[in-house]
This record gives C-alpha cells, sequence and structure tokens, in this order.
C-alpha cells in the first residue's frame, strides 16, 4: 500500500530530527512507534533512505523489540499485566477471560479495529495486583466478572461517539 | 535558578536551598507543606486527581499563600497508598481518595485536628499511627538509595540541593584525585546492585587502566524483572541522586559522556530524568567545566523498546548503539571495549544512586552496615502475597523472616506462607527453612537463588510452584534472543516438557530429562540471561520435589491452579439455584433452572477461569 504524503514527510522530519545523534535508529523508532502507532515495512523504507542502514537491518530491528509493531494496533489496547507479582495473583485468569469474551489471542486485533489484547511485562502497580492498563489507564484490582463490564463500557463510549 | 559555575556558588546555593528546605520541613517559613506521592503506583491510583483537588481546595479556601502543595517520590508502602503527608506536623495519611481532601483541609489545615479516619492502623494493635517513622514497615528500614525519595520535589533541582544534593560531587573534584574515589569505593565494599554483585569499585578500575580518547559510563536502567520496580522509583523519586553518582563514577575513571538507558514502560522516571537533566545542564552542573573545574560531563538518556535480556550489559550497549539487543561475548569486557568500542562501565540505577551517600559519609562508616562480603543496604520490591507490598531498603544481612514478616506484615487472608522468589526468572525460590538467612549475595546463592535486582514475590499455599516455574520459563522463551542455540533452542524445549508436567502428560524420565537440559544450558548458554535461565525450574525441583510428582505420577495439582488437572465442580446440596454462576460464565457451559433444578457446569466446555467461583455467595462452587 502506497504512503500517503504527510506520512512520508512526517516520517524523514523524524529521521532529520535525529540526525546528529550517534546510531540514531532506535530513537527514530521509538519516535515512529509513538506517532503513528506501528512501523510497517514501507516506512522503513522511508528510514532506510534517510539514514543508509539497510532495510534488512532496520527490519531485524522492529522485529526484535515487542515495543514496536508492525501492524496497527486497536483504537483500545487491553494490556494485562502479567508481570510476577500479577500472575501469583492470577492475572492469567484476566487476560484468558478477556479472549474468550473478545474471541481473539492475546497479541491480536478484534475485526473491528476497536480492542487489541496485550499481555504486558509488570506495569508497576503491584500493590494494585492483578492489574491491566487500557490505552494507559491503569485498572487496579481486576476480577474476572469485572471484564465483562470494561469491554461494554469502552463499546458503549464507542457507540456514543465519544 | 542562577548558574552554579563555581565551588563558591554551589557552596552558596547548597546553603540557601537547605534553609529553604528546612524551613518547608519544619514549617519556620510560616507555611504548611502538603506532599503528595508521585510514585507509578500511587499514580495509577489517582493520586494526581487527590493533587489537583487539593490545590483546588486550598486555593478555595484562600490559603495559597500559608500552604505549599508538591508532588514527591514513592513512599514505598505502595498497598497502603496513595499518600499524601503534612509538614511540620508529619502527619501521614494513607488510601487517600480524592474525596477525602475536603476533609483534610477543613479539618487538619483550618481546624488543625488531624483526620483520624485516614490514619494507618497496626493491624495487631489497632492502634492509629501518626508519623511515618512510627509504622512497623518503616521501623527496621534505612534510606540510602532511597535518601530523598518522598521527600524531596524530584522535579526541583532547588530541593535536591536542599536535601545533601551534590555535596558528594563537591567534595570528589576538591578533594579527591579519580583514584582516590575508586579506592572510597572499593573500601566501602560496595557491589553492583544490578544482580551479579561484582564489586563496583573493581569495575571502574578496570575502566580507569585503559588509555582512551573517550570513555562512557551506563546507567542501566532497564529493569525487566517482571515485580521489580526499585529503579523506577529511586528515578521517579530523586533523579538528581543517580546523575550525581553517574558523574562521580565518570570523574573517577575519565568518562565525559554518560548514557542513561531505561525503559520505555517508565514513563514517569523518563520524564523526571530528562527535566532533570536539562535542569542542571542550565545551571552548568552538567556540560563543560563543572564548578570551574577541568571535569566536563554530559549525561543523556536513551529509552528501551521492550526486551528483557537489554538488562545484560552487552545486549544494553548493543540496543544504545541502534542494534538488535543481542549480548556480546565476553571478553572483551565493556571496561575495556563498549559503547562504540570504548571502554565503559555498565552500572544499576540503585549502585549509582549509592555512591554520593558513600562518598557523603565515608568508606568505613558505610561498610559498618551490612555483612562480611554484602556491605551496605539493598533495596527489595516485596509483591505477591503479602499484606504491605511495597518497596523496602534494609541493612544486607537482614533476614528474609525480618522482610516478610516483620516489614511485610506476613501473609494476607491468614495463608500459610509457600516461598518467596528471588532475583527474578534468573533466581529461585527460598522456603521456610530459608527464612533465618540473613540475606546477602552469597548466602541467596548458597541457598540456591539469588540476590538479583531486589524483585522479591511471596508465594502461599494457593500458588503451584510448577505453574510459578511454567511461568517463568515461558517468559525467559519469549524473552531468549536468539543468539546462541542453547538458549534459543534450549528453554524453548525445557518449556515444552514444563508444560508437559502442567497438563499431566509427563512421565518421570520428563524430569530427568530437564535436568539434564538444565545443566546443557546452563553451560552452553552466552549470556547470563540463558546461563539462569533453567534456575527457577531447578530451584522449585529441589524444593518441591513432591509437587513435580503429584503433577506427574498421581495428575494431580495440589493447589489447584494447572488448567487440565483441576476442574471446577458445584456441590448440588449447597447450590442455591440462583443462576448468578450461569450468567457470570463467559462461554455459557454452566446450565440449571432458577429456584428449581442445582447447576452443574459443562466440563467439556469449562475454560476454568474462576468467574463462577468468584461469584458464588453460597461457596457452593469448589475446585477439585
Amino acid at each position: 500500500m502506497p504512503i500517503r504524503h504527510e506520512v512520508v514527510v512526517g516520517v524523514e522530519a523524524i529521521c532529520d530530527q535525529y540526525a546528529n545523534e550517534p546510531s540514531p535508529l532506535m530513537m527514530i523508532l521509538s519516535a515512529i512507534q509513538k506517532k503513528y502507532g506501528y512501523i510497517p515495512l514501507e516506512v522503513q523504507e522511508i528510514v532506510s533512505k534517510k539514514t543508509g542502514i539497510p532495510v534488512a537491518e532496520i527490519y531485524g530491528v522492529v522485529t526484535f523489540y515487542s515495543f514496536f509493531s508492525l501492524k496497527p494496533k486497536g483504537k483500545y489496547v487491553l494490556g494485562v499485566c502479567l508481570g510476577t507479582a500479577c500472575y501469583v495473583k492470577n492475572s492469567q485468569a484476566i487476560i484468558d477471560k478477556f479472549s474468550a469474551m473478545l474471541g481473539i489471542a492475546p497479541g491480536e486485533t478484534t475485526d473491528d479495529g476497536l480492542f487489541t489484547i496485550e499481555a504486558v511485562r509488570c506495569i508497576g502497580a503491584c500493590a494494585l495486583a492483578p492489574a491491566m492498563s487500557i490505552n494507559g489507564k491503569v485498572y487496579p484490582k481486576v476480577t474476572p466478572d469485572q471484564v465483562g463490564k470494561i469491554i461494554d463500557e469502552y463499546r458503549k463510549m464507542e457507540a456514543e461517539g465519544k | 535558578m542562577e548558574r552554579i559555575d563555581s565551588v563558591k556558588k554551589l557552596d552558596e546555593s547548597i546553603k540557601t536551598c537547605t534553609e529553604q528546605f528546612e524551613a518547608k520541613i519544619k514549617g519556620t517559613n510560616g507555611k504548611r507543606a502538603v506532599v503528595v506521592c508521585g510514585g507509578t503506583g500511587c499514580i495509577a491510583n489517582s493520586s494526581e486527581d487527590i493533587q489537583k483537588a487539593l490545590e483546588e481546595e486550598i486555593k478555595a479556601h484562600g490559603l495559597e499563600n500559608k500552604v505549599t502543595v508538591n508532588h514527591v517520590g514513592c513512599f514505598g508502602f505502595c498497598s497502603q497508598g496513595p499518600f499524601v503527608k503534612i509538614f511540620p506536623e508529619d502527619t501521614l495519611y494513607r488510601a487517600v481518595k480524592v474525596s477525602d481532601v475536603k476533609q483534610i483541609v477543613e479539618d487538619d489545615l483550618i481546624g488543625g485536628n488531624v483526620c483520624e479516619n485516614l490514619l494507618y492502623v497496626d493491624p495487631v494493635t489497632h492502634e492509629k499511627v501518626v508519623r511515618q517513622d512510627d509504622i512497623n514497615f518503616y521501623k527496621k528500614q534505612v534510606r540510602v538509595a532511597l535518601h530523598g525519595c518522598s521527600l524531596i520535589n524530584p522535579d526541583l533541582l532547588e530541593e535536591s540541593l536542599g536535601y545533601d544534593g551534590f555535596k558528594a560531587l563537591k567534595k570528589v573534584l576538591t578533594e579527591m584525585t579519580p583514584q582516590q574515589v575508586i579506592d572510597e569505593i572499593l573500601a566501602s565494599g560496595l557491589r553492583g546492585r544490578g544482580g551479579a554483585g561484582f564489586p563496583t569499585g573493581r569495575k571502574w578500575q578496570f575502566a580507569a587502566n585503559v588509555q582512551a580518547d573517550q570513555k562512557y559510563i551506563v546507567c542501566n536502567g532497564d529493569e525487566g524483572d517482571p515485580g521489580a520496580f526499585m529503579d523506577r522509583s529511586i528515578l521517579e523519586g530523586n533523579p538528581f541522586e543517580v546523575i550525581e553518582g553517574m558523574m562521580i563514577a565518570g570523574y573517577a575513571f575519565g568518562a565525559s559522556k554518560g548514557y542513561f538507558y531505561v525503559r520505555a514502560e517508565y514513563p514517569v522516571a523518563v520524564e523526571r530524568l530528562q527535566r532533570a537533566i536539562e535542569d542542571m545542564e542550565q545551571v552548568g552542573l552538567l556540560g563543560d567545566h563543572i564548578l570551574g573545574t577541568d571535569f566536563s560531563f554530559h549525561a543523556y538518556l536513551r529509552l528501551g523498546a521492550g526486551a528483557f535480556v537489554c538488562g545484560e550489559e552487552t545486549a544494553l550497549l548493543n540496543s544504545i548503539e541502534g542494534k538488535r539487543g543481542m549480548p556480546r561475548p565476553r571478553p572483551p569486557f565493556p571496561a575495556i571495549k563498549g559503547l562504540w568500542g570504548k571502554p565503559t562501565c555498565v552500572n544499576n540505577v540503585e549502585t549509582l544512586a549509592t555512591v554520593p551517600y558513600i562518598i557523603r559519609v565515608g568508606a568505613a562508616e558505610y561498610a559498618k552496615m551490612g555483612t562480611e562480603k554484602s556491605k551496605g543496604t539493598k533495596v527489595f520490591a516485596l509483591g505477591g502475597k503479602i499484606n504491605n507490598v511495597g518497596l523496602v531498603e534494609v541493612p544486607m544481612g537482614t533476614t528474609l523472616r525480618t522482610l516478610i514478616f516483620d516489614i511485610g506484615g506476613g501473609i494476607p487472608g491468614g495463608k500459610k506462607f509457600k516461598a518467596i522468589q528471588t532475583g527474578g526468572p534468573s533466581g529461585g525460590c527460598l522456603t521456610e527453612k530459608d527464612l533465618d538467612t540473613p540475606i546477602d549475595y552469597d548466602s541467596l546463592v548458597a541457598k540456591g537463588s539469588m540476590m538479583g535486582s531486589g524483585g522479591a514475590i511471596v508465594m502461599d499455599e494457593d500458588n503451584c510452584m510448577v505453574d510459578v516455574a511454567h511461568f517463568y520459563m515461558d517468559f525467559i522463551c519469549n524473552e531468549s534472543c536468539g543468539k546462541c542455540s542453547h538458549c534459543r533452542i534450549g528453554t524453548k524445549r525445557l518449556f515444552e516438557m514444563l508444560t508437559k508436567v502442567t497438563n499431566g502428560t509427563a512421565t518421570t524420565k520428563t524430569l530427568d530429562d530437564m535436568k539434564y537440559l538444565a545443566t546443557v544450558i546452563k553451560n552452553g548458554a552466552l549470556c547470563a540471561l540463558g546461563q539462569t535461565a533453567a534456575n527457577p525450574i531447578l530451584s522449585t525441583m529441589a524444593n518441591f520435589p513432591e509437587e513435580y510428582e503429584a503433577h506427574v505420577v498421581d495428575k494431580k495439582c495440589p493447589a489447584h491452579v494447572c488448567k487440565k488437572l483441576m476442574r471446577y465442580v458445584i456441590d448440588p446440596n449447597l447450590c442455591k439455584k440462583c443462576s448468578l454462576c450461569a450468567r457470570n460464565c463467559p462461554v455459557n457451559c454452566i446450565h440449571g433452572v432458577v429456584g428449581k433444578e442445582p447447576y452443574v457446569i459443562d466440563q467439556s466446555k469449562c475454560i476454568k477461569c474462576g468467574s463462577c467461583l468468584a461469584g458464588c455467595r453460597f461457596h457452593a462452587i469448589i475446585k477439585e
């Protein structure tokens, strides 16, 4: 798929921004991921042209780190903490229930593009275990029977056009 | 702030800032000071909203010239957060909600009465405790690396200067040669707090001995152990102290550039560290000719991108260089050939945070704390099945019993302590019989675990140790970088064998194969991630052989955790036929007739999520 012109300009601007840094690739990719939500091959090619780093090397770095994604994520990223402190307090049951109710495995996105389930490693809210975060908002001490309510809450928000 | 470009100006700044800070804490400036916990844990529990509400309420009462409000770093007692503290009385309010703000302002700030309902209640004596230092959780703690955390505003250089900040930097620049600094750190016995425990002074000495046009100091803030948050809290609570430690290291072995590598998962820490660096640059505490001396130092921040292996120092260096975070073979060690091929020391956040303290009080004083071979203090992140989840700093040599029961407050719900996992995915578990072990690097290794970075997860009788090992193995498989085959293939095979144990298809031969493969991986893997990958398995096998046996021979999971070996059933005699479980079930596998027929779970469809059990008010659903 061809990349829109403003995205090309935006990606090139990010590359320029870090042009004077030693070994800027990680910084460039982090900035692109943050701004656009994913780093498809076409975007990697633009970065390659700007920086002179081969696409193969860029692809290697993109696929190595879990923060970088080749595909777009859902509008709401349901990040269920599977850090040890949450795991021993049964966070696996939470993520399983999200999977069962949305019909997707962790790492996948629903067909309507609304939800992505992610197993995240420690969001640092160990006193609130089991915890999860949705687009940065932390939900403390989640129980399996709250899962349905959480999904409904976001579906309703969406329906109301918020 | 004015530029601090000479020793004299630093002295003046320290003097003014200290007077101001003391006046704030003691109330001699005629104002009361309210501080709100701004650590990640409390922020997740709406502490920012509380601070905002406080500011508005104070303004509404026209008190803005009599009361100051600001955020501070982590109080450590996370399970009781969010915290609000009021100076000069030193009143600590816990579990504060936005709705409590009005009461705090009207009763305490205006009325002068302590809000009794917001005080900490000792669970044993049931007495209300007003001051932080009188709470049992804090009594046995010593704050060295956490110096200033929960006290100073981490966004204000002035408060750092007002609370011991940069006194150590001044001391090394004006009174000590680089070699004297290294000798002092060597004499202090400080060992790397990232987990391996290598003597920090020796690391610096290696780098000092190499001649090079450029050297680097790197601060490892890639705290990947799930459930550990020591480094994050230090960076959030007092970033200046870590930068100061880094500068002292740079002075000691001749590095003029320092890189912080911090997890991208820590946005608050990143933001505060970035601001601290910028503020220091602005006043000249970072840059060329610091305090008018020949010492120049520049600090930079780099973010991780979600790879556990980047906590390994050579993988971390590759990541800073914009490459895949794969470890390099050692030797050459980073101290000889590190970042961009130049001599580099990689030190952990907590290690660097401890350095200014050692310089300030002297190595001899510091070394009074701790055991023979492990000096000073260690920060632990207590988590899991423990009452007082939080961050604690104790002298080395404190026993696990003190850590878990005196400070940690024991196990919730009257459950029985089963194990404590230290060292994260590289460590092992310690049990009842190890509780009186004094915590230090060597004693924990002797007991089959390790210090690690400080993550300490407590497990109770409801946790299955095979499942815990399975969890860690899954983690390691996912995080193995794939460079060496022992780790890439070995951990995958180990994980598969362990999966067989948890689903009841393993035989006793599987257990023998696992032990053999564990040894092969340990001996063959390139870096510490692989070399220690099998530790959680070996340690749980050694401590809980009967649990493995139950899974393999009896095909039972004694803790009812492993899904293939347990099921939920409804006791027809206890079932009140209310249908709640059927309505809670996400896969509609519970059937019955409201008010007439007891409900039954269709085992072929059950996903064992536990929703039915969690919702049943009549305890009619049991695990077996």
